[in-house]
């Protein structure tokens, strides 16, 4: 894995390990509302203190989506949301989407289908990915065991491949991917699809804590965190919390009331920020 | 049940060459692997088989017919067309063959739910019947186009005790049922089985799907032998998922004489958007779990799909077919909305028989087939199920061709 030394997310944990801290994961649906205002979240969520984003790349079919991210999902489809299009606005957020207009400087990662990836050519993905900007992958149907290649092939492009481990993953399976896994661990707090929920069920702490004394790659725990206080139960054990469909969720309700993109950008940035309170 | 073919190792760990596998999120896993542990186990249980014909025999009303369409034959011959009577299963299709399989498992594994996704509503209705039969509990999700294409249907899961629910997402249709059954099996594994209808989906499915579905092909071939001390020289099928060109297929793959056919949906003109024929105009892809030809746009996106029957109007299909059309055993080509009507049509009146919309894609290819073939040769028709359910969709259709 020596290509992913200078990796942007790796780096991040690195740093963020070293000052005692633990982070945020906010998910952003890429090119809902528009692609434009997708560019400008990137840049209001880095200004109000997140250190890494995961942007979901829209899919006709994401099975592993709940109701909020997949109607996102086909809301941007509908307006036109292209791969091509994507890469443009990472590129240009990497440009001059950071604070005061400078080099954007979020850790990155598309959480994608493999039915897109493929499509579109593995490689080829993988360094246009890498080349638009991105730091890692997140392929939520390219589980443990199924074209095992991928892993080496985003490695080589130099990207990190994030691999998800459900609480129906059995004990030995968990520690397996815990290994292949780069970047971070993404531990899925329930069996099911992505929402919000108000409570964590208390097992999946304690497994998170159990697959700590296994690997040294950050976990980090998605699915079903809404709240601030959930992040901040979550940052007691995990590394991240990554908070998706509560962020979308926002954005739908400002959507329906009209508000223009600025206000949408800010409303995500405030939400964003009340969410890394307790972990500041 | 069993015959030469049964142990024929196609797959390995969900592989028919390339294609197949699981592409599936982590959550599912664990499940699948458990399921293919039991279906494996069950498969290779005599109590379990000796069930599982008992089901076939007196719940399905098996073995289904064999029938020489001689008025068609006339009307179209040279080769002899012959017909497999799957219409005259219970319920209606070959659907039933399988979902009593897959109940049975299910009773097996200790789960008390069992969910399905339909798009013409005879997986439905059968899933709803095998949950009736073993006393399960039972969802049906269905695209809220096929609701409308298929009330009957909806009507009978429902007596049949079974809770339909409509699914609004997508096109509304299967593909987009098949989404919603997947979501909710992400968080319902540990007591719901999921019976999926056809041979696609993350493996286990496909090669289970055939497993239970391998008795239309094995008794074929046997009344075959039977009747005219020959097998057939082509047998022909319709293609959707793929669950009962794969039934008949199969106990006849390995006999190189017979040629085999798999018709898929032509629907309204073969540019993409327009019919349902990912093995003739798509290309290898993802979707529902497994690597298979699919239709898609250049970005991956499934692409929209259309035909006139609501069983065939899927962007995906089994991955042994993607193997077959790769490997040349089987050659699969469409038939088109109109051309599917007229067998329809004829089928009607010259055998008292009225197909399903689906059945009649392949009834159409058959009489395309037949006259080009000698008098002593054989044309083997799978006629999936029956038209009854098809019956409002086809007098809308018919009278907006007399309005023309």
């Amino acid at each position: 894995m020596t290509d992913l030394q200078n990796n942007r997310l790796i780096q991040t944990f690195a740093d963020l390990r070293a000052n005692g801290k633990k982070t945020l994961l906010p998910f952003l649906t890429a090119g809902y509302p528009d692609s434009r205002t997708t560019t400008n979240m990137l840049s209001e969520v880095e200004r109000r203190g997140a250190r890494i984003c995961e942007l979901g790349v829209p899919f006709s079919d994401p099975i592993a989506d709940g109701p909020v991210i997949q109607a996102s999902y086909t809301a941007a489809l509908d307006g036109g949301f292209t791969l091509a299009g994507l890469f443009e606005s990472v590129r240009e957020y990497r440009a001059t989407g950071g604070p005061d207009g400078g080099p954007g400087g979020l850790a990155l990662l598309a959480m994608v289908s493999y039915s897109i990836v493929y499509r579109y050519g593995c490689e080829k993905f993988c360094a246009d990915a890498a080349a638009a900007g991105f730091d890692g992958l997140i392929v939520p149907d390219l589980p443990l065991g199924q074209a095992d290649n991928f892993a080496t092939l985003a490695a080589s492009a130099g990207l990190c491949n994030v691999l998800l481990i459900s609480p129906t993953t059995p004990q030995q399976r968990r520690i397996e991917i815990a290994k292949a896994s780069s970047g971070f661990v993404y531990f899925m707090s329930v069996a099911g699809i992505t929402g919000e929920r108000t409570v964590l069920p208390p097992s999946t702490i304690e497994a998170v804590a159990e697959l700590e004394t296994h690997t040294d790659t950050p976990i980090c725990i998605g699915f079903g965190i809404s709240s601030a206080d959930m992040v901040e139960e979550v940052c007691g054990t995990a590394e991240g919390a990554i908070v998706g469909s509560a962020i979308i969720h926002k954005i739908n309700d400002a959507v329906a009331a009209n508000a223009p993109s600025r206000q949408i950008v800010e409303t995500v940035g405030q939400f964003v920020e009340k969410l890394l309170q307790p972990i500041r | 049940m069993n015959d030469f073919t049964d142990n024929i190792p196609t797959t390995s760990e969900g592989y028919y060459g390339d294609y197949g596998g699981a592409f599936v999120p982590e959550t599912l896993i664990a499940a699948l692997e458990q399921l293919s542990h039991e279906f494996d186990a069950a498969w290779a249980d005599d109590d379990f088989r000796a069930e599982f014909d008992r089901c076939l025999r007196e719940i399905a009303g098996r073995p289904s017919e064999l029938y020489f369409a001689g008025r068609l034959t006339e009307q179209f011959g040279g080769a002899k067309i012959y017909l497999k009577r799957e219409d005259m299963n219970h319920t209606g299709a070959h659907k039933i063959n399988n979902t009593l399989g897959q109940a049975l498992l299910a009773k097996r594994m200790g789960k008390r739910r069992v969910i399905a996704e339909t798009g013409a509503g005879q997986h439905g209705v059968a899933t709803a019947t095998a949950a009736a039969v073993f006393g399960l509990e039972c969802e049906v999700y269905m695209g809220t186009e096929d609701i409308r294409r298929q009330a009957l249907n909806v009507f009978r899961m429902k007596l049949l005790g079974a809770k339909v629910v409509p699914v609004e997402s997508g096109q509304r249709t299967l593909k987009d049922a098949t989404n919603e059954a997947m979501r909710d099996w992400m968080g319902s594994v540990e007591h719901t089985h999921y019976i999926l209808g056809s041979v696609c989906g993350p493996h286990p499915f496909p090669l289970m799907v055939r497993q239970f579905q391998r008795c239309i092909g094995t008794e074929a071939r046997s009344q075959m032998l039977e009747v005219e001390g020959r097998l057939p020289d082509v047998v022909v099928a319709c293609v959707g998922g793929g669950s009962n060109a794969a039934g008949i297929f199969v106990p006849m793959i390995e006999d190189k004489s017979v040629a085999m056919v798999g018709v898929e949906a032509g629907g309204r003109s073969l540019d993409l958007g327009d019919h349902a024929a990912p093995l003739c105009l798509g290309d290898p892809g993802i979707l529902h779990g497994s690597h298979s030809y699919v239709l898609q746009d250049a970005d991956g996106q499934t692409a929209q799909v259309h035909s006139v029957s609501a069983g065939l109007d899927y962007p995906g299909v089994g991955p042994e077919h993607s193997y077959w059309r790769d490997t040349g055993r089987v050659r699969y080509t469409t038939c088109s909305d109109d051309e599917a009507i007229d067998a329809l049509m004829t089928l009607c009146r010259s055998e008292g028989i009225i197909p399903a919309l689906e059945s009649s894609h392949a009834v159409a290819e058959a009489i395309k087939i037949a006259p080009t073939l000698k008098a002593d040769q054989i044309v083997l028709v799978n006629l999936s199920g029956r038209g009854d359910k098809d019956c409002n969709e086809i007098q809308e259709i018919l009278a907006r061709r007399e309005g023309k």
